[in-house]
């Protein structure tokens, strides 16, 4: 097993007294792309300056490579940042921004002008070198800030939000573009968002963080799958997952029984027992069926139906989720309309439970 | 409908352009006139003659208008870089961030609100005296005093001095330009490496141009025109070695009585102040940096 890229152990940072980071210990492997995901405030920007090296540690130790950097300048960290502001230097020129870190370092300039070439090269900036920061897109002030990252050929990249100030458009272009730099490149990335997608489609490892903890660690569709509890049920996958109050019976064999609303249901939960308690489950919004049976099936009025042509997103107010609608994903040429009285039932075996401490019991299979 | 608003909206500009017809306009264009008459203050207008250009040359050969442009000159280029130096060197202490930083902000500022008083120059010209302030304090520890008002390279120090005491204004527009400067810039500059003197020289100085600039300008343009100090501290001596061109204006309309001479050098120091910015600006393409990031950066 080779060493870890990176290594968190123990952080705890606060500031004027909030505990930001909590003791958060994680592993980030060679060649790895791993993104910090959670809600705004959930400390993961904090954690990724930490890392770099622009805050420093309360108390626990980061590692890079093999070498313990927690009292190390951000500077010899091996690591390259980028910004959510993409932070160029406005007087100096695309290539001058590349470069910037280069001469500092005392590269000869022959060096430095092939290194730019070259991320210019990956990046197709070539013929944007001579120009100011104001006279770019959006899109390529993000490549410029991308190809600062690149000339210094550091260990780990570090990407803090790096997509949030482009449109919808450009931002799912530049996610493929990074996509593709991690392939080419091949380099440890760790990458801060608060975008679901982004973490889904970028990462090969997830980090969830919420109130400076780490909630779960895995692979986007572990983590999409298996929830550890209705935290991250809650903030993978878009429309978010349904969740019913409901009640266990009992185990019965290789099934739990919980009844929620009327409907009796067995989720497939082998070798798991628990006894009858309050529980909440929750239901993907492709995991409901519109049903004509009154048995096993929840009543409801639809409030809303949104048509994205291939799918629709139906809202449907009903007494078994007393708090928010519950969003139904049904094929586009559903034929319903608002107002129509609808039952739903639910497909059993994609629920997931949790209890009342909101930890899943186990996951469906 | 119109009509009317126009009216109102005339009525609303009345007193701006009363104001700068009565203030502005009107002495700029009549100071243009005098310039070419004898007129004596002590006579009627209507006694003043047309001399045509003869108050400029007779400039050319006034010792004392040379020497008045010569201390003007050493005042000008001696204050402007010192108090901008120091000014930015205060705002750039005053933008840390520390404690309690808004009373010292407003306590370095506070010089400004009094420094330019006369009230401040009568105190400057009791604690520069033989026997004041700093002399008592130097005899203290064993130093002999300085004559500072009576000769004249530590006259002309001191009236330097009061102005450079009034760097608050200065201060207070660097300190907003810095300010500007984003945070991460200085993080994305940490990250490639520099140590703190380099981030100074090469990207707040740079980012800090306009506002350097706009200082600059203001810093001359008020320089040229500086008239409390000296009249009040050292009233233009010792041997005119302080005797600035707005304190010559004055004494030669209030003293001589001689309006014509006055309004012809209160040209020429509006020419020198008109040529210094123009050669201000001129410059400012090859080291003023305009950012423009906000607007660009949607």
């Amino acid at each position: 097993m080779a060493r870890s890229a990176v290594q968190l152990n123990h952080v705890h940072k606060s500031f004027a007294g909030t505990h930001v980071i909590d003791g958060v210990s994680l592993e980030v492997d060679p060649g790895e792309f791993v993104v910090f995901v959670g809600p705004s405030g959930c400390g993961k920007s904090t954690l990724l300056r930490l890392v770099a090296g622009l805050e420093s540690p309360d108390s626990g130790n980061i590692v890079i490579g093999e070498r313990d950097v927690t009292d190390v300048h951000p500077a010899e960290r091996g690591i390259a940042m980028v910004f959510q502001s993409y932070a160029l230097y406005p007087h100096m020129s695309v290539a001058e921004n590349m470069g910037f870190g280069l001469r500092i370092r005392g590269l000869a300039k022959a060096d430095i002008a092939t290194r730019v070439a070259r991320a210019a090269d990956i990046l197709q900036l070539g013929h944007l070198l001579e120009r100011k920061p104001k006279a770019l897109s959006g899109g390529q002030r993000q490549r410029v800030a991308i190809g600062r990252a690149i000339v210094r050929e550091p260990e780990v990249f570090l990407f803090d939000e790096p997509l949030s100030n482009l449109d919808a458009a450009l931002r799912g272009q530049m996610r493929i573009e990074i996509a593709r730099l991690h392939a080419q490149i091949g380099a440890t990335m760790i990458y801060v968002t608060h975008d679901q997608v982004e973490a889904m489609t970028l990462a090969s490892k997830i980090v969830v963080l919420n109130g400076g903890r780490v909630e779960q660690v895995g692979s986007p569709l572990d983590l999409y799958r298996k929830p550890a509890n209705r935290f991250v049920a809650g903030f993978l996958g878009a429309p978010r997952m349904n969740f019913l109050p409901a009640h266990i019976s009992g185990s019965e064999g290789e099934t739990i029984t919980v009844q929620c609303s009327g409907m009796r249901l067995a989720l497939p939960r082998p070798g798991i027992s628990v006894a009858p308690a309050a529980a909440t489950i929750g239901v993907r919004p492709e995991d409901f069926i519109l049903t004509t049976s009154t048995v096993d099936s929840i009543a409801g009025e639809l409030t809303l139906v949104e048509r994205l042509g291939g799918e629709a997103l139906a809202y449907v107010r009903s007494d078994a989720s007393p708090d928010e609608p519950i969003v139904v994903k049904l094929p586009g040429d559903t034929d319903v309309l608002r107002n129509d009285a609808v039952r739903l039932a639910v497909r059993a075996s994609a629920c997931h439970l949790f209890d009342h401490h909101d930890v899943a019991i186990g996951a469906p299979p | 409908m119109i009509y009317s608003d126009r009216r109102l909206g005339l009525a609303y500009a009345m007193p701006f352009l009363i104001g700068i017809l009565v203030f502005t306009l009107f002495p700029f264009v009549a100071s243009m006139l005098l310039s070419l008459s004898d007129y004596q203050l002590q006579d009627p207008i209507s006694r003043a003659g047309f001399v045509g250009v003869d108050n400029y040359t007779a400039m050319a050969a006034d010792p004392t208008f040379r020497q008045s442009l010569w201390v003007t000159l050493i005042y000008v280029f001696v204050t402007v870089p010192l108090k901008l130096a120091f000014a930015l060197l205060i705002a750039f202490v005053l933008n840390f961030k520390l404690r309690a930083i808004g009373a010292f902000r407003t306590a370095y500022y506070l010089p400004s609100i009094l420094g330019g008083s006369v009230a401040i120059a009568v105190v400057w010209r009791y604690v520069f005296a033989n026997d004041g302030l700093i002399n008592q304090t130097l005899q203290v520890i064993g130093i002999e005093g300085i004559n500072w008002l009576g000769e004249p390279g530590y006259a002309m120090a001191t009236v330097i001095l009061l102005r450079l005491w009034q760097f608050g204004s200065a201060m207070v527009i660097f300190l907003a330009g810095l300010q500007a400067i984003p945070n991460d810039l200085y993080e994305a500059a940490t990250l490639d490496g520099a140590r703190k003197w380099t981030i100074f020289r090469r990207i707040t100085l740079p980012l800090l141009t306009p506002v350097i600039f706009f200082n600059f300008v203001m810093q001359v343009v008020q320089a040229f025109q500086e008239f409390n100090g000296p009249y009040v501290i050292t009233g233009g001596g010792p041997l005119k070695s302080t005797y600035l061109l707005p304190l010559m204006i004055y004494e030669e309309t209030f003293k001589y009585f001689d309006v014509g001479y006055a309004s012809a050098l209160s040209w020429v120091l509006f020419l020198i102040i008109a040529v210094m910015t123009a050669i201000a600006f001129r410059s400012s393409k090859y080291w003023v940096f305009y950012a423009n990031e906000k607007d660009a950066a949607k």
